[in-house]
């Protein structure tokens, strides 16, 4: 039985069980998701899950309750219904409820490529293996994940759609002396991994990253790589972008107003790449503009916040939305569209050659007359989210720069930011032109973002306190 | 077919591929929550998920595949696919890997329960929560939210060693959290923590918290937190209340004293660890009160369990025993590497995970102190509880905590409250600085553990008790 028919056999069983005034909305999807991983250059943990959900959200008499499984035999989806059905009759009154969404259009979804859906686990072992190789006798350390998830929706209101997705992405370090390096990417199709590619890079870093000095705490000009700049764009969506925290007044985001530098355009762009055309809700995804040229434009809104809001969804619900939020988790910081292109001269010397290893990079550091280079950031836990306050690690590589220059690695530095603050007007020194994209934790999110120049950011530790 | 009957079938379809070990597990969890914010009921989710997962080892490699299907030919191609990808493991082959002994047993487990939290009447749930959010938005909370969580998990397990074993554990949890917003800040106060207490127990956990006698003072307190003066900055002696000792615990000790991190099997994600395996024994750790204990067995804590996910009992060890480092978290083949002879504490998040090494109850032993004794014995310090914000490094050493709420301390007097109150250090020097521990322990359970790839959230226990430590740098901010 297909995604399709199983979310309409679910909506047809709360018709019949619930009654002609229950409302439900069904997504059923199956997803195929491996993940090869290895550490010490071995792989030593190399997993597979073929697995089918089925999820459900019904309004009944006015109260509303959410169900899921993972038996889609005929008795378990009776027994889902039956379940939900039972606990929302036992719920308090909904007044929040926004109804569902009407019949409508759902774009077509980018092609999915078959050969990372249905990718076996040898083609994920080469790429590792690729890797292991090209660190040159560095030991290695990452994964190699594949992604295929087909999904369907439903509702009772006569609405229904399908879409299917596909990711590969690879992340890994490599390690010498006690300092790593990193090469992370995420792609449509499992062939545009290179996998010696990505271990060259870390492998160089890795060894531009060697015998670190401790630099003294402060503000210090940064240039951020993909990877970093990738953990910005994450706590920015979460918290600032999310329109339950803008209704509950937790959210910086201010709609209208020059928050940040005119360098900072930010789009969610859910179908820039393979991706689900529907939200959990069913509506239709697309791209959302939510920094302009410095200037908030918008926040993510499912059906509910959206309601709240005397507004349209746009198409950003999740499972758990009620309680989280909608979420983009999809953005695209864009690259400059002028401006540093190639570096004019070194960017790197002696032990530090290998720190930089993209032109993009390279043009931007040799704008910095003292600052630090900053592979990734590290456990970022956000101390208050209306400031959008942050504190975290530097990790996998840091280096001084002088004078455009880097010359040498640094040991890791905790920080305490603001991160809405550090890329405000005036801010943004630079931007790379092009944007790298960014595996999330999870397949489904990503984040892409080239190499950014900010004008200071807080260092409030060091590696020893 | 029953569940070890899937189990069975599937390690067999794994030893006939090729596998020179497999073990399977069955596990079928109910889950629910609900969440409740401003006195309205905001989200009711219920899940139920079956399904088999198995693990097969074949020369130096491990394979995993999951189903959610317990058919025989769904759990032998499981045993099959599980032993395949074993075998591509094999093109980047690591060192030889080993199984520390584990006794082949038969047995069953079950956790204990006085109230079946799935039993009690959604509507007896919904109202605790509607009228302590409700309490809290009347007492000032701009946003008063309230939580509970249940997990119904029974599962079956099935090694090629001859294992057997069946276990039900039922857990559970709740709390309230009251916001205040101000202009350019928030500020919230939690009972008893953020997102609550949790342990292997039946609802008479969550009624035991007592939510709604807390919700108006919590709620008083974030609206006071607005106005409080900041946690100064500088060195100063620091009491922590108990429940962020419990989490202090859990971040500089439990996470470093998992051996597949020292054995650099985390490296690229959760991290390392500062500890050489070759100080095992000898490493000061903290200072003398410091004893800490690796005990799955603690009655209704959030780490128990009868079993672990490889079948190894469980078991109470030390990890830090005056001070000294002498123990860490291991699984069969992590033990084996590191030539230890324990593994037993490999757990999975689901049937669709791979076991892997987890805390258990992580915590310290009493100390000959009070809390009440410990402020009287400050003559000028902080005291902070309940966390708010937690970030480490990848090495478990370089942390910075946020709590909740902090209380000046002054000629052993408890004063003013304190906003925004941080701490950072470095954790074996932080763990030498304590000087004061309380016997005040209370078992805190962390339902939101991260870890692995892909991603695995763990439920660990952490006993711990308010302590204080010397000369400790407070009050960093941005």
């Amino acid at each position: 039985m297909t995604e399709l028919e199983l979310a309409g056999q679910v909506v047809e069983l709360v018709r019949r069980l619930g009654g002609p005034g229950a409302q439900a909305d069904v997504v059923v999807t199956r997803a195929d998701l491996a993940l090869t991983r290895f550490a010490n250059s071995a792989i030593h943990q190399n997993v597979a899950e073929s697995t089918v959900g089925v999820r459900l959200r019904l309004h009944i008499d006015g109260r509303t309750a959410a169900g899921s499984g993972s038996v889609v035999a005929a008795d378990g989806l009776r027994a889902l219904v039956e379940r939900t059905l039972a606990a929302a009759r036992l719920c308090p009154p909904d007044p929040g409820w926004p109804g569902l969404t009407a019949p409508t259009p759902v774009p077509a979804a980018p092609p999915v490529d078959e050969a990372t859906a249905y990718a076996e686990p040898d083609q994920r072992a080469d790429r590792v293996g690729a890797f292991v190789a090209a660190a040159g006798g560095l030991s290695t350390a990452g994964y190699c994940r594949t992604a295929h998830r087909s999904s369907a929706f439903a509702n009772s209101a006569g609405h229904s759609a399908y879409g299917s997705s596909a990711e590969a992405a690879m992340d890994g370090i490599a390690r010498s002396g006690g300092a790593d390096g990193v090469a992370r990417f995420a792609a449509d199709r499992l062939s545009d991994l290179d996998g010696a590619e990505l271990g060259a890079h870390a492998a160089a870093k890795a060894q531009a990253a060697a015998d670190p000095v401790e630099l003294p705490p402060g503000r210090y000009e940064v240039v951020f790589e993909p990877a970093a700049v990738a953990d910005l764009l994450q706590n920015l969506s979460f918290y600032g972008f999310n329109g339950k925290r803008y209704a509950e007044r937790q959210s910086f985001a201010e709609p209208g107003a020059a928050q940040f530098d005119r360098a900072v355009t930010l789009v969610d762009d859910p179908l820039g790449a393979s991706g689900l055309p529907f939200d959990a809700e069913g509506t239709a995804r697309g791209a959302l503009t939510l920094i302009e040229a410095g200037t908030t434009r918008a926040v993510a809104h499912d059906r509910r916040t959206a309601a709240d809001a005397g507004t349209q969804s746009t198409g950003h619900a999740v499972a758990g939305g009620a309680t989280w939020g909608p979420m983009a988790r999809n953005l695209r910081l864009s690259g400059a569209t002028a401006g540093p292109a190639s570096a004019t001269g070194r960017s790197t010397t002696g032990a530090a050659a290998g720190a930089v290893v993209d032109a993009d990079t390279a043009a931007l550091v040799t704008g910095v007359r003292r600052g630090l280079l900053v592979s990734d950031l590290w456990y970022t836990r956000v101390l208050d989210p209306k400031s959008l306050v942050v504190t975290g690690l530097t990790r996998n590589g840091v280096w001084l720069i002088e004078d455009g220059v880097v010359v040498r690695a640094v040991r890791d530095l905790r920080f305490t930011e603001s991160y809405p603050r550090a890329l405000g007007p005036g801010a943004v020194l630079g931007l790379g032109a092009r944007a790298v994209r960014q595996p999330d934790r999870v397949d489904g999110a990503w984040w892409s973002a080239p190499s950014v120049r900010l004008a200071s950011w807080h260092f409030t530790g060091g590696a020893s306190g | 077919m029953t569940e070890f009957d899937a189990a069975t079938a599937a390690v067999q379809a794994a030893l006939d591929a090729g596998a020179r070990y497999a073990d399977a597990r069955v596990m079928h969890r109910r889950y629910e929550s609900m969440t409740a914010r401003n006195g309205d009921v905001e989200e009711l989710t219920q899940d139920e998920s079956i399904g088999i997962g198995v693990r097969a080892l074949v020369g130096a490699s491990w394979g995993f595949y999951a189903v959610p299907d317990l058919s025989d030919t769904a759990a032998r191609d499981a045993g099959r696919r599980a032993t395949r990808t074993a075998m591509a493991s094999g093109r980047v082959p690591g060192p030889p890997v080993d199984l520390v002994p584990a006794e082949a047993v038969t047995a069953s487990w079950a956790s204990g329960c006085q109230i079946d939290p799935l039993g009690v009447p959604l509507s007896n749930k919904g109202d605790l929560l509607v009228d302590a959010t409700r309490t809290m938005a009347e007492h000032g909370a701009d946003l008063a939210e309230g939580l509970y969580q249940i997990w119904d998990t029974s599962k079956w397990f099935v090694s090629s060693e001859g294992h057997r074993i069946d276990q039900r554990i039922r857990e559970c949890g709740g709390g309230i959290s009251a916001t205040s917003i101000g202009d350019g800040e928030t500020q919230r106060r939690s009972w008893p923590s953020y997102r609550g207490q949790y342990g292997t127990t039946g609802w008479e956990l969550v009624e035991s918290l007592d939510l709604a006698a807390h919700a108006a003072q919590i709620a008083e307190e974030s609206r006071a937190l607005l106005t409080a003066p900041l946690c100064p900055s500088g060195e100063t002696d620091l009491i922590l209340g108990g429940e962020q000792l419990a989490l202090q615990i859990h971040e500089s000790v439990g996470h470093a004293i998992e051996l597949d991190r020292i054995l650099g099997w985390e490296a690229a994600f959760a991290g390392t660890s500062w500890l050489d395996l070759a100080q095992l024994g000898s490493l000061r750790y903290g200072s003398e009160l410091m004893n800490i204990t690796i005990d799955p067995t603690i009655p209704g804590a959030l780490g128990s369990f009868g079993f672990d996910d490889e079948g190894s009992p469980a078991v109470k060890r030390d990890a830090v025993r005056d001070g000294r480092w002498v123990g860490v978290l291991a699984g069969r083949d992590s033990a084996a590497m590191a030539s230890l002879d324990y593994g037993g504490s490999v757990r999975a998040d689901g049937w669709a995970r791979l076991p892997m090494v987890r805390m258990t109850n992580v915590g310290l032993e009493p100390g000959p102190h009070t809390l009440e004794e410990i402020i009287a014995a400050t003559d000028d310090g902080v005291l902070m509880d309940l966390n708010r914000s937690w970030s480490i490094d990848d090495k478990r050493l370089n942390f910075q905590f946020g709590c909740e709420v902090g209380w000046e301390i002054k000629k052993g007097r408890r004063g003013r409250m304190l906003r925004n109150p941080t701490y950072t250090g470095i954790g074996p020097l932080f763990w030498r600085s304590m000087d004061m521990l309380s016997g005040e322990t209370v078992s805190w359970g962390t339902p939101n553990c991260g870890k692995g790839q892909p991603g695995q959230i763990g439920h660990t226990g952490h006993p711990a008790a308010p302590a204080r430590f010397r000369n400790v740098r407070v009050g960093v901010s941005a």
